[in-house]
């Protein structure tokens, strides 16, 4: 077990946090240091299991030095570092950060922990007016360079229609906060099929396909692993969306199990979601050496021949368009 | 290996390994999460080879594809071994102090000059050398193999060449260093450590060993029957012979799955009493007397199961059963009660401790510390051992702990079934990423990669035998024809084609497979097959049958 050897043997790092003296290990982020004292630090794209990419801009803290504010996600601890972490610059940077995405995406989905944080910072999207209208399909065509000036009673939007193009998963971006896990999970921090990136850029910039062409035309292998990432419900397995949509989605009657996927040698942890005794979700859990939370197509999605078993019909229903 | 059937490292290891040879693996569809892993080893800088006959989307990803003619193996990994020797980057020290019969092997692999495995193989010479040397001099390195080594009819001296290897390198019984066999089925490794092969008891324990017997029969108080029984390719001999005329079948189905299925289907129809106990109405189930419903393993019952990395891992239960299908251990015990044994209603974790109690490498491995460590990797001996990441660290001990690991020397031997004027090309078999063996579970759902079957080609073998991209065309071997779609596929080099099973109600495909088994595993020779193609435009020649 190597990473416990040079833990062991790491060095140890001063330094200051909100006036507090601490020692952490070399190598630690600010985050990390923040976290064992038990601070509460809002994070959005950042992920145990991703590189950190500095996108969302939320766990900034203020470094004594520093002209601007620091990402802590990913920001090294070095020795005498002085960090503020609740200073009026901090919150007021924080504050703006979620006020912008509350006020242009759709949240009502992310976490309880993210609605904590909009109260805590005094988070305020109505002062930005009501959302403006979309075109359906528009974000897709936006081109650079082809604005209108926005209009500036209404607050500008990520609103589009969900995009449905296969039985396994749906893509509602209008709850996108372009936090890229998704994009880091389908490239190199885990699956490395690269089937989806950022396109567009400023406010248009949006997670897309090659040339925004349909999953069963894009080089998706429908591992899941960005469903597995998204912490706004953007990305959803098409049996809770299905659900959602039908108000039948009722995350208290769910009972979580872990067992063992049923396919392969792999041994990969499967956390099944069952409501009223079916499969409605498969997650796996980030913390476990062997999938770190990603999984394949069989083991994501491939468990509905346990509910449609038919006896008579001698094979289960092949629902194979 | 060396006395206990697992793979030697973890998942972990290929991460922080310098050289990584995928060996008839394509890791990428089949173990895709074990991929994962071995990519993180690339973009940690490891050296990446696949030796496949296909250009697979695992071997997309490696520095050199070397790709081997179907059953060549062995070919190759001696070519691999003269190399190391001539050029003196053998591991004498631990040759010399680890292993026995090192001098028969020498000789053996001399007759594999370079040339010569180009010949056999179709690797270039200076590919095989670039391989041998990189994987000698590496600090950590690791072959990773599967079916493609496995599913031939000497299987087992594939296997014994690739272990040769390692002891040839010493890339055994060291963090990083190692030998894996990929498992194909989520138990397979936990059903042969429980005892579920002819020749062991639970935890690797010869049942003609008379010490190892008594043990189990003085806690199951009974006498247990002191030699090995038949494999499943034993089992079908003794079928054809009539010593077989009962089969109870527990969540198979070998009427789909068995090479040669003409074969397989007539000696399964001829039986007396056949007794399936499956979660489906398989096409095998649909041939018994007796079907027992059972309860989904992995969802609606509780137990273990151990993975390629030999970490025994709880499964639990999330779903209640259909009505009617019950758990596999309480339909096993109403059998034994009917047949005059009483055994209880034991809980699975109440057969798990019996396990534990006869299986010294199980030990230490209760209900609450899998929970608790998130599975345990054999052996496992007592409750305070924290399982074993690698095995064979004691071959690095000086002197060696316990017995020396044996070179054995084994020879090329092509495929059984012979390409010929009428049969000219190669048919191998494997798996597509989002389907699994024939299809039984994978059918039930609906993934937008699934195309149905189709008889993978070049496009110059399609040119040459005159059947286009998409078209239907005869596939025929000696055993018998179906009628499939081509498809052109860059990944299959001239001569080479390729199938799945996943469709068998579809394309038998299994109609077309060889059952030469190999004597010591009992598996079949799916990865190799003689067909011919014909187009079904023109009147095609009677085929042989």
């Amino acid at each position: 077990m190597s990473t416990v050897l040079s833990r062991a043997t790491a060095r140890m790092v001063p330094l200051q946090i909100d006036g507090d003296e601490l020692q952490v290990p070399e190598g630690s982020t600010i985050l990390q240091a923040c976290r064992g004292r038990g601070l509460d630090t809002p994070t959005l794209c950042y992920l145990e299991t991703l590189t950190p990419v500095n996108v969302c801009r939320v766990c900034v803290v203020e470094v004594e030095g520093s002209r601007v504010l620091v990402p802590a996600c990913s920001r090294k601890v070095e020795p005498g570092m002085k960090v503020k972490t609740d200073s009026e610059r901090v919150r007021h940077s924080r504050r703006m950060v979620l006020e912008f995405l509350a006020s242009s995406v759709d949240l009502s989905l992310t976490g309880p922990a993210v609605k904590g944080w909009m109260d805590q910072y005094g988070v305020q999207p109505e002062r930005y007016g009501p959302a403006a209208a979309t075109q359906a399909g528009e974000r897709d065509r936006a081109h650079a360079g082809h604005h209108h000036p926005p209009d500036p009673s209404h607050a500008a939007t990520v609103r589009q229609p969900v995009k449905i193009d296969n039985e396994l998963y749906v893509r509602d971006y209008s709850k996108c906060i372009l936090c890229f896990k998704c994009v880091e999970a389908c490239g190199a921090d885990a699956q490395n099929t690269f089937a989806i990136t950022v396109a567009g850029r400023g406010f248009d910039a949006r997670i897309s396909t090659e040339f925004a062409v349909g999953l069963p035309q894009s080089a998706c292998v429908y591992c899941g692993n960005c469903i597995g990432v998204c912490p706004t419900g953007a990305l959803m397995f098409k049996s809770e969306y299905d659900m959602r949509q039908a108000a039948t989605w009722d995350e208290s009657r769910q009972q979580v199990t872990s067992t063992i996927c049923g396919y392969c040698g792999v041994g990969c942890t499967l956390d099944l979601h069952v409501q009223d005794n079916t499969i409605v979700k498969v997650t796996s859990p980030l913390d476990h050496d062997v999938t770190r939370g990603h999984l394949c197509i069989k083991g994501r999605f491939g468990f509905q021949f346990v509910q449609n078993r038919e006896p008579d019909s001698g094979r289960p229903r092949n629902p194979r368009p | 290996m060396f006395g206990a059937g697992g793979g030697t490292s973890s998942y972990r290891e290929v991460e922080e390994t310098d050289v990584i040879i995928l060996w008839g693996s394509n890791a990428r569809e089949t173990h895709p999460i074990f991929f994962h892993h071995v990519l993180k080893g690339v973009h940690r800088g490891a050296r990446l080879f696949a030796v496949d006959p296909r250009r697979t989307s695992s071997a997309e990803w490696a520095d050199i594809w070397l790709g081997i003619d179907v059953g060549t193996d062995i070919s190759l990994a001696n070519a691999m071994a003269r190399e190391i020797i001539h050029a003196g980057l053998a591991n004498m020290e631990f040759i010399e102090r680890a292993t026995t019969d090192f001098e028969e092997y020498r000789r053996t692999v001399e007759r594999y000059p370079l040339e010569r495995a180009e010949r056999e193989t179709g690797v270039p010479a200076a590919v095989i050398k670039e391989v041998a040397h990189t994987y000698a001099r590496a600090d950590r390195a690791q072959i990773c193999w599967t079916l493609g080594i496995t599913e031939h009819h000497n299987a087992v001296d594939n296997v014994l060449a690739l272990i040769n290897l390692a002891l040839l390198t010493g890339h055994v019984g060291r963090y990083g260093s190692g030998l894996n066999p990929l498992r194909g089925q989520n138990n397979v490794q936990g059903g042969g450590d429980m005892g579920a092969i002819p020749n062991k008891l639970p935890g690797f324990q010869d049942v003609e060993d008379p010490e190892k017997r008594a043990k189990f029969e003085r806690a199951w108080n009974c006498t247990v029957p002191p030699k090995r029984g038949w494999h499943l390719s034993q089992m079908f001999e003794a079928m054809e012979r009539g010593d077989l005329t009962t089969l109870y079948v527990i969540g198979e189905n070998p009427a789909q799955s068995e090479a040669d299925q003409k074969r397989a289907l007539h000696l399964l129809g001829g039986l007396e009493h056949l007794v399936v106990q499956d979660i489906f109405m398989t096409r095998t189930a649909r041939m018994a007397h007796v079907v027992l419903p059972a309860a989904a393993g992995w969802c609606e019952s509780e137990g273990t199961v151990t993975s390629s990395e030999r970490r025994v891992q709880r499964v639990r239960k999330a779903l209640e059963p259909p009505q009617g299908a019950r758990d596999d251990i309480e339909i096993i015990c109403e059998i034994a009660r009917r047949l005059g044994h009483d055994w209880g209603t034991p809980t699975a974790e109440q057969v798990w401790d019996e396990v534990r109690s006869l299986s010294p490498m199980h030990t230490g491995m209760s209900y609450r510390r899998l929970e608790e460590l998130g599975g345990i990797q054999w052996p496992c001996p007592d409750e305070n051992h924290p399982g074993s990441q690698f095995l064979h660290g004691r071959l690095w001990e000086n002197p060696v702990q316990g017995p020396r690991a044996p070179f054995s020397a084994v020879q090329q031997e092509p495929p059984v079934d012979e390409l010929s004027e009428e049969f000219p090309i190669r048919l191998t078999t494997g798996r597509r990423l989002d389907s699994f063996n024939t299809g039984v579970q994978t059918g039930g759902y609906s993934s937008p990669l699934r195309d149905g079957e189709f008889l993978c080609i070049s496009p110059e073998d399609g040119v040459r035998y005159g059947v286009a991209d998409g078209e239907m065309a005869r596939a025929s071997s000696r055993r018998g024809w179906v009628e499939v779609a081509i498809r052109y596929d860059a990944a299959c080099r001239p001569g080479l084609a390729f199938m799945t099973l996943h469709f068998p109600d579809e394309t038998a495909t299994n109609v077309l497979t060889i059952d030469a088994t190999d004597p010591k595993s009992g598996t079949a020779e799916f990865k190799a097959s003689a067909i011919r193609i014909e187009t079904l435009r023109v009147p095609a020649g009677s085929p042989s049958r």
